[in-house]
């Protein structure tokens, strides 16, 4: 029988507010133990949260990013239970009246991944456990989380894995988190069964908790997917459970079944009222959402024309987007910058972080300079590739490499000269071009190139030529 | 009744005595009455000389006060930076804070003096100060009494004279009970008027610090100076500038008279009450008699949303960062739950028990979810009762102070003791309580007056007249400083 699979994941992502999201502590990742903490965030008795309107901000933010409907009267809840790293007993969380729901993720495929709901609370501290003793660090208490709940709308490891690299994406594009998997800024729960094709009837589900990296979602689903179709195979029953994925082994164990889940006695938060949201304040925020990813892949290529392979790696790094169409305002052709871009200022970028940061010493004005000169014809595509790798390395402006007199010293007059001795001197390559050889006439295109060491437009220099051979 | 705080700031003003002095005229007082009255759990004398020479700085350089350089006293769960702050309760044996709540440092700020943390129903619950880790205060009126409670070491400790005035916490009746067993003023303020950072929480939508006090008068010099909005406190809310005036203009007050505050009161309760109310008659108010049904549930609201509120709040003590730990467990869960089972007191764990049940999935639209409706429905005819009065009279409570021990045997009756108290906290209302004469033992009896929302001013005013026609005297206790 042929099983489809059905899953939905809960993902939490860190906000990138300056301060946490109950007191004025700083969320900087890392620092000594216990030293980003106040009587706030550490639980003290008689201490008390003050929502951080930031977060409610951001979340708005990703809320409206992913097309959800913003619930502008909310509220937030306790959510109680007792662990060491939790200092109150409770997390404040949002349980009944989430701040946006029903929203959705475009994949590229089309289809859409509904979005359940977004909410608001509080990230617990860290347990370390060391030499036999177990600490508590609480600088991560207290830093704001937004949790974003999909429909089970997802069927395959690699939807999930687009899913996330979509929300990761967009996330940053709205500059609400950096969404960083591997310091825990994004986590997510994957929720995961099985039903046979054809059946109208979800599965038993079980759910891995806390998975933080991209492709350990996508083996951890694939294997579940095949465990639970054995188990159902073998005539057993799915037992619903939250499971750990070991990522050493690459397989699941149960954490707890649901006959121990815990009852979170959910309840209005006392100590912090009713949240009411201007509409306006929504307006506002609507209108600060900068272009967002997938409206930016489409306008690069159907209204800039840019090649889909080529915009596919543009559009994921805003950063990078920026600089181009910085460089494309100061007249910059788009064709040329695109190229560059990918082909020379990648190279200098290995990583995603890098590309993710783009940091490099060459400005949008700088740029726009060199690819005018690509569009003008005064350069070529070589030249303007190697300048624009010095300039990546050296920081130094345009001006540095080409000068002017390099420029202005190639007018037509002097470019025709040029092609009437490539002629003269390459006889051979002239009679196999006329006995229609085509490709021979790249020996008197090399002799263009070197003869103006690389500044001649190849495209004007192959008008001349062959005008000069076919009259 | 006098004004205390006035009398002793004119005269440190003066310069007929320094604050030092008159604070080791209360540490004497204090050493002298406490170890019969069990007032104080925490004696903080070294702060107090702190304070007091801060004090008489303050004076000296013609910065004073109201309240500068007289000695006080706070409950001892209102956070206190580096002194003890144990909510009355084993779970936090040797907990010194490192912040101080907002009412104390702005006491503080003033040149108040801080002479120790007073005696108080473990983390609030209770109604006779009975299950206080340190053992019950004694009513200074009647040492075979109970101060009631929770903030029953306030009450003794200023009805002793051993604290010119002292900071308590309302969240069913707390502040007003108390004086209204121990013959003081104790002001319950409307929700939101004084913050709450820095008091331990017991029921958070319900809590409420105010002073207890020997006369209105010093009520409303204390409320001006610890009431405002506070950036730590998101349910704090803006009180109108400038002092509280208080003319006791009575004529045509309309005094609102609500049945269901008086069933089953005793008869010489009841008429204490009316012979209060008759003066103000004759004083030019009006009494217009208002119904409100849902008084009469407002009691089990009460228990459910407090407990619910408590079993959430005292999830956290748990001997992990502070407080009491047990010894000789095997595991985290293991320390927890014996840190918990030796550190609560009884009463403590018999609402947390109720409060984690209504809560409870299953539970939580039965109880809980009902107890909200009904709370609504409460605040909603108060609402339409002061439409047709400016104030409420009622008893403090439905008698005056129990027999040590009574409490013990007599659980739900000590509960409903609370019936005329709670309602004023389940609707956010501010209430004073002050002496209407005593019973057939002698012992104190209180009327309260309950005012609308952030009426606290006109409250205080009409506990006022009181004050200035003779009607309210406190308890006279034949000890301490007396002024």
């Amino acid at each position: 029988m042929k099983y489809r699979l059905v899953s939905g994941l809960e993902t939490h992502v860190e906000l990138a507010t300056a301060t946490k999201i109950f007191c004025g502590c700083t969320t900087a990742f890392g620092g000594s133990p216990n030293t980003h903490c106040c009587p706030v965030c550490t639980g003290q008795p008689g201490a008390l949260p003050v929502l951080n309107k930031k977060v409610v901000e951001y979340a708005i933010r990703a809320g409206l990013a992913t097309h959800c409907t913003i619930n502008t009267t909310t509220h937030l809840d306790r959510k109680n239970y007792c662990y060491p790293d939790l200092p109150k007993a409770y997390q404040i969380s949002q349980f009944d009246k989430p701040l946006c729901e029903h929203g959705y993720v475009e994949l590229e495929s089309g289809k859409r991944i509904g979005i359940t709901r977004i909410h608001i609370e509080e990230d617990a501290g860290k347990l370390v456990h060391e030499s036999g003793f177990t600490y508590v660090d609480y600088n991560r208490g207290g830093v704001p989380l937004i949790e974003i709940v999909s429909e089970p709308d997802i069927s395959s490891p690699e939807e999930a894995k687009e899913y996330v690299e979509k929300l990761q994406l967009i996330m940053r594009y709205i500059g609400v988190s950096d969404c960083k998997m591997q310091e825990g800024s994004m986590r997510c729960d994957v929720n995961i069964s099985v039903m046979p094709e054809g059946a109208t009837e979800f599965g038993t589900r079980t759910e891995i908790k806390n998975m933080n990296s991209i492709s350990y979602i996508e083996k951890a689903m694939a294997y579940e997917y095949e465990r639970q179709i054995e188990v159902i195979e073998g005539g057993g029953k799915i037992v619903q459970a939250t499971l750990r994925y070991d990522e050493h082994t690459g397989e699941t164990s149960v954490m707890r079944t649901k006959e121990d889940a815990q009852d979170y006695r959910y309840f209005p938060e006392p100590d912090i009222l009713t949240v009411v949201i201007p509409e306006s304040k929504v307006e506002e925020i609507k209108n600060s959402l900068p272009e967002l990813p997938t409206d930016k892949l489409h306008r690069y290529i159907d209204e800039l024309k840019i090649n889909p392979a080529t915009a596919k790696l543009l559009y994921k790094y805003k950063r990078v987007c920026d600089f181009a169409e910085r460089a494309f305002a100061l007249g910059a052709g788009v064709k040329n910058t695109v190229n560059l871009i990918v082909g020379t200022l990648y190279s200098k970028l290995e990583t995603e972080e890098d590309k993710e940061k783009f940091v490099l010493p060459v400005s949008a004005d700088e740029m726009a300079a060199l690819v005018k000169l690509v569009d003008d014809g005064k350069i070529n595509i070589t030249l303007a590739q190697k300048t624009l790798s010095a300039m990546a390395e050296e920081g130094k402006p345009v001006s540095a490499y080409i000068k002017p007199e390099d420029i202005a010293g190639m007018d037509d007059g002097e470019l025709e000269s040029i092609c009437r001795q490539a002629v003269e001197a390459n006889a051979g390559a002239v009679a196999d071009f006329k006995a229609g050889k085509e490709k021979a006439i790249f020996a008197l295109y090399g002799f263009v190139k070197k003869a103006t060491q690389g500044k001649a437009d190849i495209k004007k220099a192959d008008e001349i030529i062959k005008k000069l051979i076919l009259g | 009744m006098k004004s205390v705080i006035s009398i002793l700031s004119s005269k440190l003003r003066s310069g007929e005595i320094t604050s030092a002095q008159l604070t080791e005229q209360y540490i004497k007082e204090i050493e002298k009455h406490n170890p019969t009255l069990n007032a104080y759990v925490h004696l903080t004398f070294d702060e107090a000389r702190a304070n007091a020479a801060a004090a008489d700085k303050l004076i000296k350089e013609g910065k004073a006060t109201a309240l500068t350089g007289i000695p006080f006293t706070l409950k001892d769960n209102i956070a206190t930076d580096g002194l003890p702050t144990t909510c009355c309760s084993k779970i936090l044996q040797g907990l010194k804070p490192y912040y101080d709540a907002t009412v104390w440092s702005k006491l503080k700020a003033q040149g108040a003096v801080l002479l120790g943390k007073t005696n108080m129903d473990e983390f609030a619950m209770g109604s006779t100060s009975e299950s206080s880790y340190f053992g019950a205060p004694l009513n200074p009126v009647d040492t075979t009494k109970v101060t009631g409670g929770s903030s029953g070491g306030v009450a003794a400790a200023v009805c002793a004279n051993i604290a010119a005035y002292g900071l308590g916490s309302d969240t069913g009746g707390s502040i007003r009970q108390p004086a209204s067993f121990c013959g003081i003023v104790g002001f319950k303020p409307t929700y939101g008027a004084v913050s709450r950072y820095g008091l331990i929480a017991y029921g958070s939508s319900l809590d409420q610090i105010g002073p207890m006090t020997q006369s209105v008068t010093d009520a409303a010099i204390v409320y001006d100076a610890i009431r405002g909005e506070d950036k730590a406190d998101g349910t704090s809310v803006p009180t109108p500038d400038g002092k509280t005036v208080l003319n006791g203009d009575v004529k045509g007050l309309k005094i609102g008279i609500a049945e269901e505050y008086f069933d089953g009161v005793p008869s010489d309760i009841k008429s204490a009450i009316d012979g209060m109310v008759a003066a103000y008659e004759r004083a030019g108010a009006q009494v217009v008699k208002v119904s409100i049904p849902a008084l009469k549930l407002a009691l089990p609201v009460y228990y459910i949303i407090a407990c619910a509120e408590a079993s959430s709040n005292l999830g956290r003590y748990d001997g992990i960062r502070y407080g009491f730990r047990a010894t000789g467990y095997t595991s985290v869960d293991d320390m927890i739950t014996k840190t918990r089972t030796e550190g609560f007191g009884k009463e403590v764990k018999k609402r947390i028990m109720l409060g984690t049940y209504v809560l409870s999935s299953g539970y939580f639209d039965a109880y809980y979810k009902k107890a909200c409706l009904i709370r609504k429905a409460v605040e909603s005819q108060m609402a339409e009762a002061f439409e047709k009065c400016d104030v409420l009279f009622a008893p403090t409570a439905p008698n005056t102070a129990f027999p040590l021990g009574y409490s013990g045997g007599n659980a739900v009756q000590t509960y409903l003791s609370d019936v005329c108290t709670v309602p004023v906290n389940i609707a956010g209302l501010p209430a004073i309580s002050i002496p209407c004469g005593t019973d057939k033992g002698g012992m104190p009896i209180g009327v309260q007056i309950i005012g609308k929302k952030f009426d606290d001013s006109r409250v205080l005013d009409v506990a006022y007249f009181a004050e200035i026609s003779g009607l309210s005297e406190t308890a006279d206790f034949k000890g301490g400083v007396r002024v």
